[in-house]
């Protein structure tokens, strides 16, 4: 490892990398900082990617969900101090109302149309909510506290590490395994998958489609709010924030597989370790890595890597 | 085909009266008016250009603003940076912009729908993170300021004139491409790609030009925007300058070639209006584009469209 890290430093002149290969400790909290960037962005993908699944809608406005979550959470706990874990659960309420106005009164009248219909009725909703968002909160950066007993570091035997970020990698894989026995044991996860296979056959069925449409809508949207909530003490809620992470949310998705949980899972670890790896190794540039792993998987599979590939090609 | 079906007679006379507005601006003497309509011209360009990619070859570009990006930034870097003069930086601003298209399309024909989308999105990122991080060339987010504009065009008027004759020139070229067999061709394919297929239309091969045509025409609105400006910005190459434009090719109609300038036009002339009285200019545009989406799908040019008809029903 010391030649290597030599090797790095004094021939490729690479000092990120020489860093990385000769302190293990700070390649171990690379590992940890991908890791829990990855589990806050698969909250958010893991929404969007549901949503597809089921509406067949792709929502630009679920990184506008994000944003309203992150500025619910900070009026919550820090305007009226009703506290951090109040206020992440008036982040996912606030988001699931939200979610009933808008899919009742705008997406439900546009299922059957174009893509392109579609994703412009989403990206309005985003222009509505962002300015809304500016209406209520104004242009202010506002930063949030870390919740009680998680704003220290903990001891790992090689290194400390900031106990929220623990937290946050051991939340990402609560959510995979509820949502995943969620579709695969529950009746309703049930009838959600049966709606991504043949919505007209489940409706023909007796069941109310438009129902679990709704229901879905509201459990992404909240995942999204959810995300926005934990995010929030260290991505201080500002005007923006919505349009940076929705492209991050796509690249995940889509390099997951459109519709497929485990994909965003997957794709969101994916997107951690990228950004988080070339960010030391080829600085300033790891806002690029994420798109040309998009592109890699769009050219090599473009349903995904979990995902399958839709009837007919091209 | 009989040239008044494709160029009907009320539009032919719309035509005349609008070149000839355009060219009677400047009389009026108003630095306001003159940069009004400098710009939109130069966002009517940028729309007719996406048209052909969306309304004639039916394939929805999330992308469109990285060949504006790339041509206006190629002529302003040429032009300050390495003081070419005009015409050559113009030229290679240009050939930067259809070269880049032709790239990309070259990856984005394998793919259709949503995925297509979600590439030519991925490709415009990276140009905008280029343009982000490249700081000693592009100016990253400080932007590239200060572009040396030739001086034959380093004043109001004759640069309005300049924008006039090149997006006039540029609109008439797009619309013999677009009424051309290979327009019909583009039609074929986005109507019905696999019968397009089985008739022997390279299916592929007409989606990959109808995106280089595309890119193209964006990079000279492009090269025009940034001398307009006197500047390049990152903004330009985001994905929500992708989508304004958009917003203004469906609000003018997809389904028509005039519609997009049209749309373009109204939507910078409603964005104006809109900031003299708002700061939330989005939250219109949002409530417009509603509108446009569950009452007018086929947009302005749509809405003229059944006008007419109802009337010539009436008759």
């Amino acid at each position: 490892m010391e030649a290597l890290a030599t090797f790095a430093r004094d021939t490729l002149g690479n000092p990120g990398l020489a860093t990385l290969l000769s302190s293990p400790s700070f390649a171990f909290i690379q590992v940890l900082n991908s890791v829990s960037q990855g589990m806050n962005l698969f909250i958010i993908a893991s929404g969007l990617s549901l949503i597809f699944g089921v509406l067949r809608v792709i929502n630009f406005a679920h990184g506008a969900f994000y944003m309203f979550g992150a500025y619910i959470l900070y009026s919550v706990a820090e305007s009226y101090e009703l506290g951090f874990w109040t206020g992440v659960v008036a982040a996912a309420a606030g988001l699931a109302v939200m979610a009933i106005v808008i899919e009742r009164g705008l997406f439900r009248f546009i299922y059957d149309k174009e893509h392109l219909m579609q994703l412009l009725l989403t990206f309005a909703v985003v222009l509505i909510m962002t300015d809304l968002a500016k209406m209520i909160w104004g242009t202010d950066q506002y930063s949030v506290s870390y919740p009680d007993g998680f704003g220290g570091a903990l001891n790992l035997g090689i290194t400390f590490y900031p106990t929220y970020r623990l937290l946050l990698i051991a939340v990402g894989p609560i959510i995979l395994v509820g949502l995943m026995l969620f579709t695969a044991r529950t009746r309703w996860g049930r009838l959600t998958r049966a709606a991504t296979q043949d919505r007209e056959m489940l409706g023909a069925l007796g069941v109310n489609v438009p129902v679990i449409y709704t229901g879905v809508f509201i459990l992404g949207s909240a995942l999204a709010g959810i995300g926005g909530a934990l995010a929030a003490p260290f991505n201080s809620p500002t005007p923006g924030m919505d349009a940076i992470i929705i492209v991050d949310c796509f690249v995940i998705v889509i390099v997951g597989g459109l519709g497929s949980i485990v994909g965003s899972f997957v794709g969101a670890l994916i997107y951690g370790f990228v950004f988080n790896f070339g960010s030391v190794i080829v600085p300033n540039w790891q806002d690029v890595f994420p798109f040309l792993i998009l592109l890699a998987v769009l050219l090599w599979r473009p349903w995904g890597l979990f995902g399958r590939p839709e009837g007919e090609g091209a | 085909m009989e040239a008044s079906r494709i160029f009907p007679r009320p539009v032919a006379i719309a035509c005349a009266v609008v070149l000839l507005a355009l060219l009677a601006v400047p009389l009026l003497d108003s630095r306001y008016l003159i940069d009004l309509f400098t710009e939109i011209m130069i966002y009517a360009l940028f729309a007719l250009s996406l048209n052909v990619l969306i309304g004639f070859s039916g394939n929805v570009s999330f992308g469109h603003a990285a060949y504006f990006a790339i041509g206006g930034y190629t002529c302003a870097i040429l032009l300050t940076t390495y003081e070419w003069p005009f015409a050559p930086a113009f030229a290679a601003a240009v050939v930067a912009s259809a070269l880049a298209a032709a790239f990309v399309a070259w990856f984005c024909v394998r793919l259709t729908d949503i995925y297509f989308a979600m590439l030519t999105l991925a490709f415009a990122m990276v140009v905008w993170g280029v343009a982000f991080k490249w700081r000693s060339v592009t100016g990253g987010d400080d932007g590239f300021v200060g572009v040396a504009v030739p001086a034959m065009l380093d004043s109001r008027v004759p640069f309005y004139y300049f924008t006039f004759v090149v997006t006039g020139l540029s609109a008439a070229l797009l619309w013999l491409i677009c009424h051309s067999a290979f327009g019909r061709c583009l039609v074929a394919v986005r109507e019905n790609r696999i019968r397009a297929g089985f008739v022997g239309i390279n299916t592929r091969l007409m989606r990959w030009w109808a995106f280089v045509v595309a890119g193209t025409f964006a990079g000279i609105a492009g090269a025009i925007f940034g001398m307009f400006h006197r500047g390049m910005y990152i903004e330009s190459a985001f994905w929500t300058e992708s989508a304004t434009v958009l917003i203004m090719t469906l609000l003018g109609g997809i389904y028509s070639f005039f519609g997009p300038a049209i749309g373009a036009a109204t939507l910078f002339v409603l964005e104006r209006l809109t900031n003299e009285y708002t700061e939330y200019w989005p939250m219109v545009l949002g409530l417009i584009l509603v509108a446009i989406l569950l009452f007018l799908p086929d947009g302005l040019a749509g809405l003229a469209r059944k006008l007419a008809s109802l009337r010539a029903r009436g008759d």
